[in-house]
């Protein structure tokens, strides 16, 4: 694991060496807000992820890494650029693709059982090998016992681990996360930080891990991308040479963690202040 | 065939076992809790005594022979309680001028239900059709709320008119008021769908129908339910005004014969009459509701008022 690049301050090279399962080309998105205005949340991005690498991307508030999530799953198009997924460029939502929102989007209205087996269901399988498959998450994300309960009965963590499983039972071999756990209290998150490791070894999933924290990004990933201030483009990119499996709760006082903790954070620092800055701007205004 | 559990169950809420120091706490509360029921109960009855007390002795009070009109309260005029009850007991014994009280009571129920069910269903489809369509509300907004503006009950006039004396001209009318009141709720409610949610959905694999299925019906379900009282009451106004603008049968038309012959305590008596049946549509309809969205956090249950 720790081979893949050696200088870890290098930026990262665009041609990779290996067969990516995703690639931004010049990737450029722009909105428009109701007032008519046109604001630039992504410009010139360009990065690639190997097949069953798990990266991280860093940046400030605002820099547009949700944004670069649902660029990859399809939702929405580019404004100019290119996204492509296993060598095909994406065109509406994805069959590969799992994604594992910030908010909590599990259906309200489903019990734990109905949300797990809802893809499958949407995929054409029947209620009976649905539910079958849905049982299976469950006991693997620990909930087995609590198929009936609907989503406001259980804690946050637990309503995590549905949405882990809901993702996962559709067996994606592109897993988008977007801040899943910055919603949970420091204890919960770890755990749940572990959990997902230990479900990733299992599938060999590519994962980009959209996060603002820098620690668990490191916890977490292969490589980790720090995206600059908005319009956000690439700065650099680190490989995280730690061992696997890693424990999260753990790796944080190795001496390698710390030394890339403030390797990268030096780069990130820079874009938060700008931010930062920006924020300040805006509110004076 | 069940895999493995690799996770940890630690975030996993358990029951908490009752503790026996809290018993004593528990059962005091209970005590209390108790005693405040029955003390709201006592109050209410004393309420309804006081106010049907008062105005019943007004029409027996300082009157000289049979002029009621040097009553406190002339019940010629204002209707007296006991002569309501009597009212309605007459009614139930030897029915009203247009054929037994059932009758008239299942008429009226039925033209409030049909219009209440025809309502609901064309404000849900189109509620449900322009939220989900961005033009065709853009196009029809102003329209609809023009139509909306308008005091809808002299539309009540033209029914009857064009529809004729019998049920469909009651029905037509009850339609017309239920219909505004769904339509704007499922507009809004589908409307508010979480994004995230639908996001979710489509990423999960959901197609067009399957998204209207499973995701904005059962999001919007909430906001229709909830427009369902209020649209209720106004199928019955629907059928009532109906009734008595022109009609040959129905609980409005007894309160317009009452009105004919100067009859108060009639109008009271329809009026009562009307109350009992709205209270049981709305306990039936609470029923509806929470068997409808169990999955909801405190679904409104102990609003009573």
């Amino acid at each position: 694991m720790a081979s893949r690049g050696a200088g870890i301050t290098r930026p990262w090279s665009p041609v990779p060496t290996y067969k990516p399962a995703i690639e931004l080309r010049g990737v450029t998105k722009r909105f428009v807000s109701p007032a008519g205005k046109s604001f630039t949340a992504l410009r010139d991005l360009n990065f690639a992820v190997g097949a069953g690498e798990f990266c991280a991307i860093v940046g400030p508030t605002g820099c547009g890494k949700s944004t670069t999530l649902s660029l990859i799953s399809g939702l929405e198009p580019p404004s100019s650029g290119e996204v492509v997924v296993f060598g095909e460029p994406v065109r509406g939502v994805g069959k590969q693709v799992g994604y594992m929102f910030q908010r909590d989007a599990v259906f309200p209205w489903k019990n734990v059982l109905d949300n797990v087996a809802v893809g499958p269901g949407f995929r054409g399988a029947s209620g009976a090998d649905a539910n079958a498959r849905a049982r299976e998450w469950i006991a693997r994300v620990g909930l087995s016992g609590f198929e009936r309960y609907y989503p406001h009965q259980l804690s946050g963590g637990m309503r995590k681990r549905v949405a882990l499983a809901q993702t996962l039972i559709n067996g994606p071999r592109i897993l988008l996360m977007d801040e899943p756990f910055s919603a949970l209290d420091v204890q919960t998150r770890v755990l749940m930080e572990n959990e997902l490791l230990q479900l990733w070894s299992t599938t060999g999933a590519s994962v980009v891990f959209v996060t603002h924290d820098l620690e668990e990004a490191i916890a977490l990933a292969d490589r980790v991308i720090v995206i600059t201030a908005g319009p956000g483009t690439v700065k650099s990119t680190y490989s995280v040479d730690l061992p696997r499996p890693r424990n999260v709760a753990e790796i944080r006082f190795q001496p390698r963690f710390v030394e890339l903790y403030e390797e990268i954070w030096k780069d990130l620092r820079d874009e938060v202040m700008v931010s930062y800055e920006r924020t300040k701007r805006a509110v004076a205004s | 065939m069940s895999a493995p559990s690799v996770l940890s169950r630690a975030d996993v809420a358990a029951p908490v076992a009752a503790q026996p120091d809290t018993q004593d706490f528990d059962a005091e509360r209970a005590r209390r809790r108790q005693r405040r029921q029955l003390l709201v109960l006592f109050l209410r009855v004393a309420l309804a005594v006081v106010v049907i007390g008062t105005w019943e002795a007004g029409t027996r009070i300082g009157c000289y022979g049979n002029d009621t009109g040097t009553c406190v309260i002339d019940k010629f005029f204002f209707g007296q309680p006991s002569g309501i009850w009597d009212q309605v007991v007459t009614w139930v014994q030897k029915g009203t001028a247009q054929g037994p009280l059932w009758e008239q009571i299942v008429v009226t129920l039925e033209e409030t239900i049909l219009g209440f069910a025809i309502g609901v269903v064309l404000g849900m489809v189109f509620g449900v059709a322009l939220g989900r369509n961005r033009l065709l509300s853009d196009v029809a907004g102003p329209y609809i709320k023009a139509l909306n503006a308008m005091p809808r009950v002299v539309l009540g006039s033209i029914f009857t008119i064009m529809l004729g004396l019998e049920m469909p001209s009651k029905v037509a009318l009850a339609v017309v008021l239920v219909f505004f009141v769904v339509f704007f709720n499922a507009f809004q409610g589908v409307r508010e769908v979480d994004r995230d949610l639908i996001a979710n959905a489509r990423v999960l694999g959901a197609t067009p129908g399957q998204l209207q299925r499973h995701v904005i019906l059962p999001s919007a379900l909430s906001w229709i339910l909830a427009s369902l009282h209020t649209s209720f009451g106004f199928a019955l106004v629907g059928a009532i005004v109906g009734e008595y603008l022109g009609a040959r049968k129905g609980v409005g038309l007894m309160i317009a014969t009452a009105q004919g012959t100067f009859n108060a305590n009639g109008v009271f008596a329809a009026m009562l009459i009307l109350a009992v049946l709205a209270i049981v549509a709305e306990a039936f309809i609470t029923r509806l509701e929470n068997a409808l969205i169990r999955w909801r956090p405190n679904a409104i249950t102990d609003i009573s008022i």
